[in-house]
C-alpha cells in the first residue's frame, strides 16, 4: 500500500499537467496528436505551396499537393493587375494595412480606456455595465446585419473610409479579457500613485497600460484578425473601388461567377498566401502574452 | 438651493465623472453598433418593410408566418440550423477541451507547437481558405478529394462534393469543425495548466483513481470560469459560421437548401428580396436561440455559492 503510493507521486512530477519534461507516459499523447496535428496543418501547407506553383502545376492533371518547381510568377503578376474599374491589386492591399493598422490602434485605446473604468473606478453603474458587456459576448453580428445597415446608411457612413473602423471597435470579448486581466492589478499600485498625486489620466497611461502589455496584445490579435479578413464591409458599405479591401479582392477573385478563371487560379494562391501569412507571424509572435491574458478569462 | 445641486453635481463629477469619461468611447460604439442594431431588429420584426417606405406595423405576423407558412424555413432552414449547431457547437466545444487538456500533458516547447498548429485554422479567414475548400472538393476529377477516391477506386465518377445536397452539410460542420480551436480553446488550455498542482495531489490522496476521474472530479470544478467562457465562444462562434454553406456552394439558397442556415436565410430575405421586417424576425429567433444555448451552459459552469 505504502509503496504504491510513492510509486504514484513519483510518477506525478512529469506524468501530469504542465509537466517540466519528457515523460514516457506522454508519448501516448504525441501519438494521438501527431496525426491529427498533420491534417490540421494540410490546408495551410497547401496555401504555401500552391502560391508557389506555376501554371501548369496549378493545372495539373493529377493534381499536385506539393509545388516543384517554385516560382514568384504569381505574386508578379498580382502586384502588376489592375483590379476593377482600374485599381491596382496594391491599392487594395494598402488599404487594408492602413485599415487594420488604425483599427487596431483605435480599438486599443477604446477598450483599454474602458476596461480601466470598470475595473479600477467605482461607480454605481459598474457591475449593472459590466453584465451588459458580458451578455454581449453571446451578440452574434450577422444576426442583425439588418439594421445595421440601416443605421449605417443614416449615420452617414456609407462609402467612407471610416466604415471599415469604427462599427467594430467595440468588441465585447476585447473588453471582458482586458477587464478580467486589470482586476489582478492590486488597488494598492494604484492608491500609491493617488497618493503622489497622479490623476486619473495619468494612472490609466503610466501605470495600468505598461501594466497589461499581455492582454493589450491579445485584443491587438483579436481586432487584427477581426479587420484584416473583413471582406463584408467592402461588399456591402462601399461602392468606391478605391475604398475596398484586399480580402474583399480575394472574395471577387474566388466567387464563382466573375473570377474562376484560368489566370485567376495563380493570383487566388498568391492573394490566399498574403491573407493567411500576417495573422500567423503576429500570432507566433504574440502567443506567450496570450497565453498569459487567457489565465484570467474566466466567467465568473 | 441650486449652490447646493450645484455642489452636488461638482462632487459626483469628482468622483463619478472620470469614470464616465473613461467610458464614452466605447459606450458610443457600443451602443450605436451593438445596442441600437438589437433594439431595431426587435422592433422591425413587429413591421413590414422594403426600405422604401416606413416600416408599417403589423403586429406578430412576421412570426406566425415564420413559423407556420414559411416552408423553406420550417423544412431546412431551422432543422438545418439546429443540426448544425448542435453538432458543431458540442462537438467543437469537446474536441477544443479534449486538446487543450491532451496539450497540457505536453511540456512547454511540444505543447506550444501544438497549440499554434491546432489554433492556425481558426484564425484563417473564410476568403483565404475558400480557395483551399474549392480545390479540395471541386467537383471535377481535378478536385483533390475526387482524385483521391478515385484512385483508391472507391468511387468510379467524380462527385459534385460542394453541389450535392447530401453532402454539402457534412462538408460544412467538418470544415467549421476544422477551425474550431479558437479563442475558446485558448483560454480553456490556460485554465487548465492555472489548476494548482497541490490539489490534484489532494484529490488523490482522497481516492481519485484514474485521469478520468480526475478530469471530472479536479479539473473541470476547478476551472469552470473558463469553461463557460469556452462554451459561450463556441455557442457564438457556431451561430456566426453560417455564412460557410454559400461561400463554399456558391450561392445564396444553397443547393436545394441543403446547407442553408438561419443566418442566410436573414440575408436572402432582407437583402436579396427586401422584405426587411420579415428578416427582422428570423434575426431575433436566431438571437433567441444564441441566448438559449448560452443560458443553458452558464447554468452548467456557473459555481453555486
Amino acid at each position: 500500500m505504502k509503496k504504491r503510493k510513492t510509486k504514484r507521486f513519483a510518477s506525478l512530477t512529469n506524468a501530469r499537467i504542465n509537466p517540466k519534461g519528457f515523460h514516457p507516459s506522454q508519448i501516448k499523447f504525441y501519438v494521438l496528436l501527431t496525426p491529427l496535428a498533420f491534417i490540421m496543418l494540410l490546408p495551410i501547407v497547401f496555401i504555401f505551396s500552391h502560391a508557389f506553383k506555376p501554371l501548369d502545376e496549378l493545372f495539373a492533371y493529377p493534381p499536385k499537393f506539393l509545388v516543384s518547381n517554385p516560382t514568384l510568377q504569381n505574386f508578379i503578376d498580382l502586384f502588376a493587375r489592375m483590379g476593377n474599374s482600374g485599381v491596382p491589386v496594391t491599392r487594395y492591399l494598402f488599404n487594408s494595412i492602413l485599415i487594420t493598422a488604425i483599427t487596431v490602434f483605435m480599438t486599443i485605446i477604446v477598450s483599454t480606456t474602458a476596461a480601466f473604468a470598470l475595473s479600477k473606478k467605482r461607480f454605481k453603474l459598474k457591475n449593472t455595465l459590466f453584465m451588459v458587456n458580458t451578455v454581449a459576448l453571446m451578440f452574434v453580428p450577422i444576426a442583425v446585419s439588418i439594421p445595421r445597415f440601416l443605421i449605417i446608411q443614416n449615420i452617414g457612413l456609407m462609402d467612407t473610409f471610416l466604415v471599415h473602423i469604427v462599427p467594430g471597435l467595440a468588441m465585447p470579448v476585447g473588453l471582458f479579457l482586458l477587464k478580467q486581466f486589470m482586476d489582478q492589478i492590486p488597488d494598492s499600485v494604484i492608491e500609491a500613485a493617488q497618493m503622489d498625486g497622479a490623476n486619473d489620466v495619468q494612472i490609466y497611461w503610466r501605470i495600468i497600460l505598461p501594466m497589461i502589455k499581455p492582454a493589450i496584445a491579445t485584443i491587438a490579435i483579436l481586432a487584427f484578425q477581426a479587420s484584416w479578413n473583413n471582406a463584408d464591409t467592402s461588399s456591402m458599405y462601399i461602392s468606391s473601388e478605391s475604398l475596398k479591401t484586399f480580402a474583399f479582392y480575394l472574395s471577387t477573385l474566388t466567387s464563382t461567377t466573375s473570377g474562376n478563371t484560368v489566370a485567376g487560379q495563380g493570383l487566388q494562391a498568391a492573394s490566399s498566401l498574403i491573407m493567411f501569412l500576417p495573422n500567423i507571424i503576429i500570432f507566433v509572435f504574440l502567443q506567450n502574452q496570450v497565453m498569459n491574458t487567457m489565465s484570467h478569462s474566466g466567467i465568473k | 438651493m441650486p449652490r447646493n445641486k450645484r455642489l452636488k453635481i461638482k462632487s459626483w463629477a469628482k468622483k463619478e465623472g472620470s469614470a464616465y469619461g473613461f467610458l464614452t468611447m466605447y459606450a458610443l460604439a457600443f451602443i450605436i453598433f451593438i445596442v441600437l442594431p438589437v433594439l431595431a431588429a426587435f422592433f422591425l420584426s413587429f413591421t413590414s418593410f422594403d426600405t422604401l417606405q416606413f416600416p408599417t406595423f403589423n403586429g406578430i405576423k412576421n412570426y406566425i408566418i415564420l413559423l407556420t407558412q414559411d416552408e423553406v424555413f420550417m423544412q431546412y432552414i431551422l432543422p438545418n440550423t439546429i443540426k448544425f449547431a448542435v453538432i458543431v457547437g458540442p462537438g467543437g466545444y469537446l474536441l477544443s477541451f479534449g486538446l487543450a487538456w491532451v496539450l497540457a500533458q505536453l511540456p512547454k516547447l511540444s505543447r506550444t507547437v501544438f497549440a499554434l498548429i491546432l489554433y492556425s485554422p481558426s484564425m484563417t479567414s473564410g476568403v483565404a481558405m475558400s480557395v483551399v475548400w474549392m480545390i479540395t472538393f471541386s467537383g471535377d476529377q481535378n478536385g483533390y478529394l475526387n482524385n483521391f477516391l478515385m484512385n483508391a477506386n472507391l468511387i468510379a465518377e467524380p462527385i459534385q462534393w460542394l453541389q450535392s445536397p447530401q453532402y454539402l452539410m457534412t462538408i460544412m460542420m467538418i470544415v467549421t469543425l476544422w477551425s474550431s480551436m479558437g479563442v475558446g480553446f485558448l483560454a480553456m488550455l490556460a485554465g487548465i495548466l492555472d489548476i494548482n498542482p497541490e490539489i490534484y495531489e489532494a484529490g488523490y490522496l482522497d481516492g481519485v483513481k484514474n485521469r478520468l476521474q480526475e478530469i471530472i472530479y479536479i479539473t473541470i470544478p476547478s476551472m469552470k470560469p473558463q469553461m463557460l467562457f469556452g462554451a459561450v465562444m463556441a455557442i457564438v462562434g457556431t451561430f456566426q459560421a453560417g455564412a460557410i454553406g454559400v461561400m463554399l456552394s456558391g450561392s445564396n439558397p444553397t443547393p436545394q437548401y441543403a446547407g442553408s442556415l438561419i443566418v442566410n436565410h436573414i440575408e436572402d430575405y432582407g437583402f436579396l428580396r427586401y422584405e426587411m421586417g420579415y428578416a427582422a424576425a428570423a434575426s431575433v429567433v436566431l438571437l433567441l436561440l444564441v441566448y438559449v444555448f448560452s443560458k443553458i451552459a452558464i447554468r452548467l459552469f456557473t459555481e453555486k455559492d
